[in-house]
């Protein structure tokens, strides 16, 4: 099921959330809304499922308008980022409640909820409860719950975002893998867009309540749209009105013609990837990204001089 | 809609059952003008059960407040094997009758009590005295303070206590340093509460105290006399100045309440 | 290794051992005189004549009348506080109006008030000289009205924090699997909130099974009648009819354990799925 966007606004109390915002979500797509806390972008899924209303704009629904339909009748499945159990029903019944709701025969039901707690591997926790389940198992209850109706859009509210490290990355890589069976319309939405660029398909990212930039991970990383995009997608660093990225410095160990002196501060050894803090004849500060080997070759040092000049930098109107 | 019906039986149910009767009271007590409520007010009896009433709460109040503190830090920090049984001990007069209280009291202390023998002989009277009525009074009043400190103090935890031992703090300085200013919030509130049902405790008094007129009346009873010997506006003066007071009290519980649980 | 160190510890660990036995003995003191000691006495006297004698005065037709009477109008109030006081603990914490703090504060009058008092101006507002016409003095309606307005902060303060603290996220979950605000209610709010008004229900019999100062004025205390369960003990105190008394105040006794009892259970059932 597609989603349109049309000019939607949101504002409480004195807090502009959304200003005007439009975006369009291909069917069977995976879309992630990336941004900093307070971008817009919780309230934006929230009204997409209906669980907030616009102060202006629309949202269609497969083409029809469902700004004025109530949540139950949308068709959506939600996740959010504290999991939202039913803290008083065991795991089956969590998973089995929206088939229950649509008085689905008990024998459909039953079948269903094994399937899915073998899709996200809770078989041997139905008649549990929610309180005696880890983080990470919660989640993948509160997404089998979402996906047991068969809903034509899934939302998922930084589904990860309670979870640790190690969880985050295998439910990322799960969501991925499930995308990639189902095809169901996917939303999600991260401040980390380290998750955004892994995980989806297409990338909105949105800042004070307006949408800066909507592209392939690709595209955003390589063509950000402005000065924002390029600070929030990957690191940059800025040289008066210029933006560089640390893997586009080019460190030299002998002046050259457009190189610029410049002192290593402190380096750090990442594993694969080397990155050093330096500091500018004019004061400015900036990161420099080398692979191991290139770090090697140079026997980059902490109080070391060398010679720094981009090989790509971009300037935004 | 549905918004507005739920507010409208929710408000129409308490102006009913409370906001009328408390209006009345001060309609009733100018009845028959103020110069009469002041003249029935300054009664020497009626003076006499107003101080009678303070009296007993003065010695109540601060008894229950020691114990309610002592009893928490018990239940609370030393973990012994008895602290259920005393947890339900002590909520027990939230469940009982008053007039149950006052005739346990009566038995115990009566002529043929247990205890009744042993004042008898030292001359001291216990019963349709001031003793039975303090007695009657704190324990009706006993859970509140108690109550409170409870889940107060088990919320805190005892890290500060264990910081404050670590720094050399003795077991005394820590509580009268670290743990009653802790939990002052929540004593202040039980105390309120406390008083509140010390002053307007009946039915327990109204059995050990025998009701002798300007000896052993508290203002409470004091109404339901004025009232049965057919002084009504007199019951009613009595009734406007305990108002009063309760809504003073009133004041005082909404102010100290702990966790404002109505949102913004 | 420090000499000073191991006598300053044993030092504090005596007295810390000291202040517990302190502490835990003066608690038990408190308790036995001020409540162990009277109900003891209280159960000794009721069966100092033997069970069987126990049980024909409990059972004398009066008591057994003031006793169902004091049940009866008990239960029907602490059901009617069930739905009352849910419905002003969610009109309080979910919704907003102006003056809804003075609402809240005014919930608690009758914890304040003197029960006493209470009964007094009761009885000015539905008794004979009604300014509203209405006179339902001296009668078992009479009694209700009384009840309703001394158990009325029960239900609302044990649901109010049970209510705060609901995540509302669960039940934007259930709409979002298609549940009928109705629905959404009941299968998700209501088992959540249920412990919370079962207690303020059972806090609410049991007040209103032991109430004497609201009642003792309204009802005109006709046995068989209006007459409740506390004013029977009363007036039979006053007769000099102890054993009578001590009977039915026994019986009263074992509901009030009873109520206690049930609050625990109660809450110990329904929440154990909140024990990991």
């Amino acid at each position: 099921m597609s989603i349109q966007i049309r000019d939607v606004s949101k504002r409480f109390g004195a807090f502009q959330a959304l200003s005007g915002v439009s975006v369009d979500v291909e069917s069977g797509s995976l879309t992630a809304l990336l941004g900093p806390s307070g971008s817009g972008k919780s309230t934006l899924l929230r009204i997409v499922a209906g669980l907030e209303r616009p102060d202006t704009g629309e949202i269609l629904l497969a083409g029809s308008d469902a700004t004025e339909l109530a949540p139950q009748k949308r068709g959506v499945g939600f996740v959010f980022q504290h999991y939202a159990a039913f803290k008083h029903m065991t795991v089956r019944d969590n998973i089995g409640f929206g088939l229950k709701i649509r008085k689905r025969p008990r024998n459909e039901i039953r079948q269903r909820v094994q399937e899915l707690l073998e899709l996200v591997q809770l078989q041997g926790f139905g008649d549990r409860f929610p309180a005696q389940l880890s983080g990470g198992q919660r989640q993948r209850m509160a997404l089998a719950r979402a996906l047991a109706p068969e809903p034509k859009v899934l939302l998922l509210d930084e589904p990860f975002g309670a979870l640790d490290a190690r969880v985050r990355a295998e439910l990322r890589l799960w969501l991925r893998r499930l995308h990639s069976e189902a095809h169901t319309t996917t939303v999600f939405v991260t401040h980390d867009q380290e998750e955004a660029m892994e995980v989806a398909d297409r990338v909105v990212v949105m800042n004070h309540g307006r949408v800066e930039q909507v592209s392939g991970p690709r595209e955003l990383y390589d063509a950000p749209a402005n000065e924002f995009v390029m600070s929030f997608v990957g690191q940059a660093n800025r040289f008066g009105s210029s933006w560089v990225r640390p893997h586009d410095l080019r460190v030299r160990l002998a002046p050259g013609e457009s190189t610029r002196e410049a002192l290593i501060e402190r380096v750090a050894h990442l594993g694969f990837e080397v990155r050093a803090e330096l500091v500018r004849d004019d004061g400015e500060r900036f990161t420099v990204q080398l692979t191991r080997d290139e770090a090697e070759n140079l026997e980059l040092a902490s109080g070391q001089i060398v010679y720094v000049e981009p090989t790509r930098e971009r300037t935004f109107a | 809609m549905r918004r507005y019906s739920l507010r409208f039986v929710a408000l129409g149910y308490l102006l009913l059952v409370l906001l009328g009767p408390l209006a009345m009271i001060f309609w009733r007590a100018f009845d028959r003008g103020a110069g009469h409520l002041w003249t029935s007010l300054s009664d020497p009896n009626t003076v006499h059960a107003f101080k009678i009433t303070l009296i007993v709460a003065a010695i109540a109040v601060p008894l229950n407040t020691v114990f309610g503190v002592v009893c928490a830090l018990a239940i609370v920090r030393r973990r012994f094997r008895g602290a259920g049984l005393v947890n339900a001990i002590v909520d027990l007069p939230l469940a009982l009758s008053p007039v149950v209280v006052g005739l346990s009291l009566f038995l115990l202390y009566g002529r043929t009590g247990w205890f009744g023998h042993w004042f008898q002989a030292h001359g001291v009277q216990i019963l349709f005295a001031l003793p039975s009525m303090v007695i009657a009074t704190v324990f009706v009043s006993l859970p509140f303070v108690a109550r409170e400190v409870v889940p107060t103090l088990r919320e805190l935890g005892d890290e500060q206590e264990q910081a404050a031992h670590t720094l050399g703090a003795s077991g005394w300085t820590t509580f009268w340093r670290i743990t009653l200013p802790s939990i002052r919030w929540a004593v202040i509130y039980g105390v309120v509460l406390t008083t509140a049902r010390c002053l307007g405790e009946y039915g327990a008094v109204a059995v050990v105290s025998g009701h002798i007129e300007g000896q052993t009346e508290t203002a409470t009873l004091r109404v339901q006399d004025a009232y049965e010997n057919f002084d009504v506006p007199g019951a009613y003066g009595i009734s406007l100045v305990l108002a009063v007071m309760s809504v003073v009290v009133l004041v005082a519980m909404t102010f100290f309440k702990p966790n404002q649980e109505v949102t913004a | 290794m420090y000499a000073g160190a191991p006598v300053r510890r044993r030092a504090r660990q005596s007295s810390e051992g000291a202040a517990a036995a302190l502490s835990l003995g003066f608690t038990t003191a408190f308790l036995s005189v001020v409540v162990v000691l009277p109900i003891a006495a209280l159960v000794w006297a009721s069966r100092d004549n033997g069970l069987h004698q126990f049980w024909q005065v409990a059972t004398q037709p009066e008591a057994v009348a003031a006793l169902e009477l004091s049940i009866g109008a008990a239960v029907l109030v602490a059901l009617v506080n069930a739905v009352v006081g849910t419905i002003t603990a969610w009109v309080l914490v979910r919704d907003d109006f102006r003056g809804k703090s003075i609402v809240n504060a005014v919930i608690d009058l009758p914890f304040a008030l003197p029960t006493i008092v209470a009964g007094l101006t009761l009885l000015a507002l539905y008794g004979p000289q009604s300014p509203v016409g209405l006179d339902v003095a001296f009668t078992r309606t009479a009694i209700l009205l009384a009840l309703l307005f001394v158990t009325l902060p029960f239900v609302v303060r044990t649901v109010q924090p049970v209510l705060h603290e609901l995540d509302r996220e669960a039940e934007e979950a259930a709409r979002s699997l298609g549940a009928s605000e109705l629905r959404v209610f009941a299968s998700i709010v209501l088992p959540n909130i249920l412990p919370g008004i079962l207690s303020g229900v059972a806090l609410a019999f049991a007040r209103a099974v032991g109430e004497i100062g609201a009642v003792v004025l309204i009802s005109g205390n006709l046995p068989y009648k209006t007459e409740v369960a506390s004013v029977f003990v009363f007036n039979h105190i006053q007769s000099g009819d102890q054993s009578g008394a001590a009977a039915v105040a026994v019986v009263m006794l074992l509901i009030s354990f009873a109520t206690l009892l049930a609050i625990g259970g109660i809450r110990f059932l329904l929440t154990r799925h909140e024990r990991a």
